[in-house]
């Protein structure tokens, strides 16, 4: 349980991760050098996302982490127009997107660099990363692949 | 013993009227006024319980502590916990147990007080408590529960050019039912529904939209609300005061993100399939369809899962009205007014078996005549993402 804290308000920001969470601290510990790295066995080739420690392909797994060149496609999307968030309530309306990036894994991120989501978000459009960095960590967003 | 054989039973069922307790009772109150009402349903008493299912939605690490708030000695302890379709899973269980010799009396139980709570569901911060790995990924977004339901809509159009007017034909069908439930219609007045009656197609996709391509009238309501359930064995329930309804299959299954994945497809289409064989029948053949509907595309995906149609055949299946009690062509679904308009404080699973049962007893608002066969199919969890299916097939005396 967190204990409320009623000197101060908290600040309101987007969520960040956790840095110690033990399957994904490796994944978030990179990216402040804005590296998006994710898994693969090298015993079976199974590309493992979420990040864990564990192979989920064979039983003697090696993940050892690759690099994404951070290109991909949507492959859905929704655009959240209601949200009672402290934060997201007043970014709507915002796209969530779930990207099948071209090494084979699925992220579930948002879509920036767009007009307007209720007009610019497509399904299969190509999209690559844009990170929003913060101190300790920066957050894998995707913005459109210009022509 | 066979497996086929009716050897477990819905005995007792009782829904717990009020969907606004406006404060005045606990979630563990209304499970325990609603485990006595459904006991008297039955003819049974608490002494008689000796299997009790919990899905600490009420208390945590209920195993512990709902047996002494009953006052009972159960021999059979199952706190199967998986969100909205943990009802599904519990029946599923009680009659394993039940048919393994374990008990004769299985109690199941729900009470929850989201409204009164003001609980954010659909559109508030979102998680299962702890942190998991998944949600360190996840939590960043500001996802809400319904853009995620709204992205396997929008994936199902996409796929299969399935139109907002197919989805509301689920929400328009439900209210048609709700509106001959009076129960239903006080809870939509105590929630303060504007405008309660009978619903078109244009006033659904004209609704306010909430997460594209959902609207309002495609989302369930939060209400306050509870039920419990009897199961007995054959012996028990062939002694009971209601006609017996027979759990003639069982199946569950979950499913998850998974890389190249399809969104479309549900964990249902993984549990249906098992119910229906061990039952011995087709869902040609079913009369009423309870299908978990916390929101129209729930329903349309689950449709297509329990094989009443063909993967991406859904919003034409759903069109025309064959969907309601009254019309032929396919299941009545969702009789009760469903958790788009009727009951939804959270976790609608137990309300599929009480709806479902009294159909097959003859009693309910919106009654098919001479219904014989009935499926209760439970999602819980999150259709978007991680969720568990629980589909019970269930039959009249």
């Amino acid at each position: 349980m967190v204990a409320n804290n009623t000197d101060k308000p908290a600040p309101v920001t987007r969520p960040l991760p956790s840095l110690s969470e033990p399957d994904t601290a490796g994944f978030w510990q990179a990216t402040k050098d804005q590296c998006f790295r994710y898994q693969q066995c090298s015993n079976c080739d199974t590309v493992i996302w979420h990040p864990r420690a564990h192979c989920t392909g064979c039983t003697n797994g090696r993940l050892e982490w690759r690099e994404s060149a951070g290109l991909g496609e949507v492959y859905t999307f929704s655009v959240v127009r209601q949200s009672y968030h402290p934060f997201f309530r007043n970014k709507v309306p915002y796209a969530i997107v779930y990207v099948d990036l071209d090494e084979g894994l699925r992220l579930l991120t948002n879509m920036v660099g767009v007009e307007d989501p209720l007009e610019d978000v497509k399904i299969g459009m190509r999209v690559k990363l844009h990170w929003e960095v913060h101190d300790e960590l920066s957050i894998p967003l995707v913005e459109p692949v210009k022509d | 013993m066979s497996r086929s054989e009716r050897n477990a039973a819905i005995v007792g069922v009782y829904e717990f009227p009020s969907r606004d307790v406006d404060g005045e009772m606990s979630a563990l109150q209304i499970k325990a006024a609603c485990a006595s009402a459904a006991l008297a349903d039955a003819g049974l008493a608490w002494s008689d319980v000796d299997a009790l299912y919990d899905a600490s939605e009420a208390a945590p690490m209920s195993g512990l502590m709902i047996a002494e708030y009953f006052g009972l000695s159960p021999s059979v302890i199952d706190t199967t916990a998986v969100g909205g379709s943990a009802f599904e899973f519990q029946a599923a269980h009680a009659r394993n147990a039940i048919l393994a010799g374990k008990c004769k009396v299985a109690l199941l139980t729900y009470g929850s007080t989201a409204h009164s709570n003001a609980t954010a569901i659909g559109v508030g911060g979102r998680g299962f408590g702890g942190l998991t790995p998944a949600e360190n990924m996840e939590s960043f977004v500001g996802q809400t529960l319904v853009a995620n339901y709204a992205m396997v809509a929008r994936r199902h159009m996409h796929m299969y050019g399935t139109t907002s007017e197919q989805l509301a034909e689920i929400a328009t069908a439900t209210r048609y039912h709700a509106m001959r439930n009076p129960n239903a219609v006080q809870a939509m007045q105590d929630l303060e529904f504007i405008d309660i009656r009978e619903t078109t197609t244009d006033d659904v996709v004209n609704s306010r939209m909430i997460a594209d391509p959902l609207h309002l009238l495609d989302c369930c309501m939060i209400s306050d609300g509870g039920g419990a359930v009897v199961i007995a064995s054959a012996d028990v329930a062939q002694q009971c005061a209601q006609k017996p309804v027979w759990i003639l299959g069982s199946g569950e299954a979950t499913r998850y993100p998974a890389n190249g994945g399809d969104i479309t497809t549900s964990a249902g289409a993984q549990s249906a399939p098992v119910a229906f064989a061990e039952a011995g029948i087709t869902p040609a053949e079913i009369d009423v369809a309870m299908i978990y509907d916390s929101f129209s595309i729930t329903v349309l995906a689950l449709l297509e899962d329990l094989g009443f149609c063909a993967k991406g055949e859904g919003g034409d299946y759903a069109a025309g009205g064959r969907l309601r009690f009254d019309q032929p062509g396919g299941p009545a679904l969702n009789t009760d007014g469903g958790g788009l308009s009727s009951n939804h404080p959270g976790m609608r699973g137990i309300f599929l078996l009480i709806e479902a049962a009294r159909q097959l007893r003859g009693q309910s608002t919106a009654q098919v005549s001479s219904a014989k066969l009935a499926v209760a199919h439970g999602n819980g969890g999150m259709l978007g993402s991680r969720h568990s299916a629980g589909t019970i097939i269930l039959g009249g005396d």
